[in-house]
């Protein structure tokens, strides 16, 4: 009994995890279609902004929650400033140009803090079930993550800007007749969703630790789980992490994370192979 | 403003490579006018308007707007100036229902959310949707809703200017009258400006015909003149009733 509460833990544990770090690049990727490779980077500054600041005396949630997604959210200004905004409509150039990007940031990073692992202990302490402990920060996390999901649909959906921001995304000419100034829906976009990719990185620095390379281990599951998801911006990403998620974690439980990881892949692949424009094609009609 | 046409077009061109789709327009609109454009496929109307709204910046020559030169103002900038197009092909947000659609088209004004939503119910009223189309895909309209949609978002906007491209194509005679009605509706308060095929359509609404050609402005008069004469009907009419004869 403790043993199965433990394995659900890690399955919903496994699908917050999958939606918190896809959440920035859903909204990147999703509403404005820039294949943004520096998104494990930008995951990776926001862990550094909390674990420097928390060392620098500023209070961990403040760091987290504030800190992080702000100082990530100016770097994302200046990189949809300097970048981004040259290269609209031009995928592939793009994709090289943010790659350049990642690079440039694991770069300076390591230059600035070395190739070190930094921390920040884990706040909330454990919760004991049975013979187990797990950590109630991950229970807090998964709260976090669903909450960020919900305020995702809500501002999307019920917002003045989250329907601007559609129309701007489905047809900028158009939206632009009727006096959306798309430029800065765009930038505001991005800067969302970069700060949204910072917060999850400050979220996730008291349970990885952060490390200037630490993106890698996230920008392809992100990419994997946006993609299977399809059109529907934020239930088709999520729908993929719930697919995906339970995937990874029962194989990481009961072979390795390795096996976990590489199935997950391969699931995505089937998923795909399915349905081409990811599952939420099966609610939207294949947009 | 009063003292300068509303809208003012000197010596518009629009070249794409070799090609003047708009070769030199002068065209002078007074405020409060229903102005018809008409010409045969290719005259230049669809281009002349994306000119006019910087949907396609022009090669040269200048657009007055209520006196004022739009030179290097972008698309959203002149929308926020009170111009409002309805392009030829439907543009409706087909993933959002029909009361968002109409809902952007309001933000450009100034109002308090009461006040927008108030505006949105009063469009649905005028085009004639009820509760049950108003919460529908735009996707999911027939074809002459998508048109009415769109002209709901025209008067949403509340525009001083607006340009239709072609409101009526497609329509039955019916659903052509109410059409009528939407746009003398929106003449109340705005300029407008509309491309049309359908005679009877333009003999009920227009002042003021112009006959586009060849991208340029090739007579302007009131639609009987406008029949009687001689070139019009050789390069336009001419050869749409001698198509109609054909078929008929």
């Amino acid at each position: 009994m403790d043993q199965f509460v433990i394995l659900c833990f890690a399955v919903v544990n496994s699908i917050a995890l999958l939606a918190l770090i896809s959440l920035g690049l859903a909204v990147i990727f999703g509403m404005m279609r820039v294949i943004n490779f520096a998104h494990g980077e930008f995951i990776m500054l926001g862990g550094y902004a909390t674990v420097i600041a928390n060392h620098a005396g500023v209070n961990l949630w403040l760091s987290m929650f504030v800190v992080s997604p702000m100082v990530v959210g100016l770097i994302g200004a200046v990189a949809e400033r300097l970048i981004i905004r040259r290269l609209y409509g031009h995928l592939v150039t793009t994709m090289l140009a943010t790659w350049g990007l990642s690079l440039f940031l694991i770069g300076a990073v390591t230059a600035i803090f070395g190739n070190t692992t930094l921390g920040v202990s884990a706040p909330l302490g454990n919760i004991t079930i049975g013979a187990y402990s797990i950590g109630a920060y991950q229970l807090f996390l998964i709260a976090v993550t669903a909450l960020l999901v919900v305020c995702s649909l809500l501002a999307l959906h019920w917002t003045k800007y989250g329907l601007i921001a559609r129309a701007a995304m489905q047809n900028a000419e158009m939206a632009a007749t009727l006096g959306v100034d798309c430029d800065r829906v765009y930038a505001t976009t991005f800067i969302i969703g970069a700060a949204t990719s910072g917060l999850a990185g400050a979220l996730l620095a008291p349970i990885s630790g952060v490390l200037p390379h630490m993106g890698a281990a996230y920008v392809a599951r992100a990419f994997v789980t946006v993609i299977s998801g399809g059109g529907a911006l934020i239930t088709g990403f999520l729908s993929a992490a719930t697919i995906l998620g339970p995937v990874e974690a029962l194989l990481s439980y009961f072979a390795t994370p390795v096996v976990g990881q590489a199935s997950l892949l391969l699931l995505a692949v089937i998923i795909l192979r399915l349905f081409p424009t990811g599952v939420s094609s099966l609610w939207t009609g294949g947009r | 403003m009063s003292g300068f046409p509303i809208l003012a077009t000197r010596g518009l061109v629009k070249r794409f490579g070799g090609v003047a789709a708009v070769d030199g327009v002068d065209l002078v609109v007074d405020a409060g006018e229903i102005r018809c454009l008409i010409g045969p496929n290719g005259a230049g109307k669809s281009t002349l308007f994306k000119c006019l709204t910087h949907q396609h910046q022009p090669t040269s020559g200048h657009v007055l707007f209520e006196g004022r030169d739009l030179q290097g103002l972008p698309t959203h900038l002149i929308a926020r100036r009170g111009i409002a197009i309805k392009n030829q092909i439907p543009s409706i947000y087909a993933n959002l229902d029909v009361r968002e659609n109409i809902r952007l088209a309001t933000l450009r004004r100034k109002l308090t959310k009461r006040e927008l939503d108030r505006a949105v119910d009063l469009v649905l009223a005028e085009i004639g949707f009820d509760n049950l189309l108003a919460e529908r895909p735009a996707a999911t309209l027939s074809h002459a809703h998508r048109q009415w949609c769109e002209l709901g978002m025209l008067l949403a906007s509340d525009p001083r200017l607006a340009l239709l491209d072609e409101p009526t194509a497609g329509m039955t005679r019916e659903e052509m009258l109410r059409t009528v009605d939407i746009i003398k509706r929106l003449n109340a308060t705005a300029t407008v400006i509309v491309v049309e095929h359908d005679l009877e359509f333009i003999a009920r609404l227009a002042q003021k015909v112009t006959v586009l050609h060849r991208g340029k402005v090739l007579v302007e008069d009131s639609m009987e003149r406008i029949e009687a004469n001689e070139t019009v009907r050789d390069i336009y009419l001419g050869r749409k009733k001698d198509a109609a004869y054909a078929e008929g």
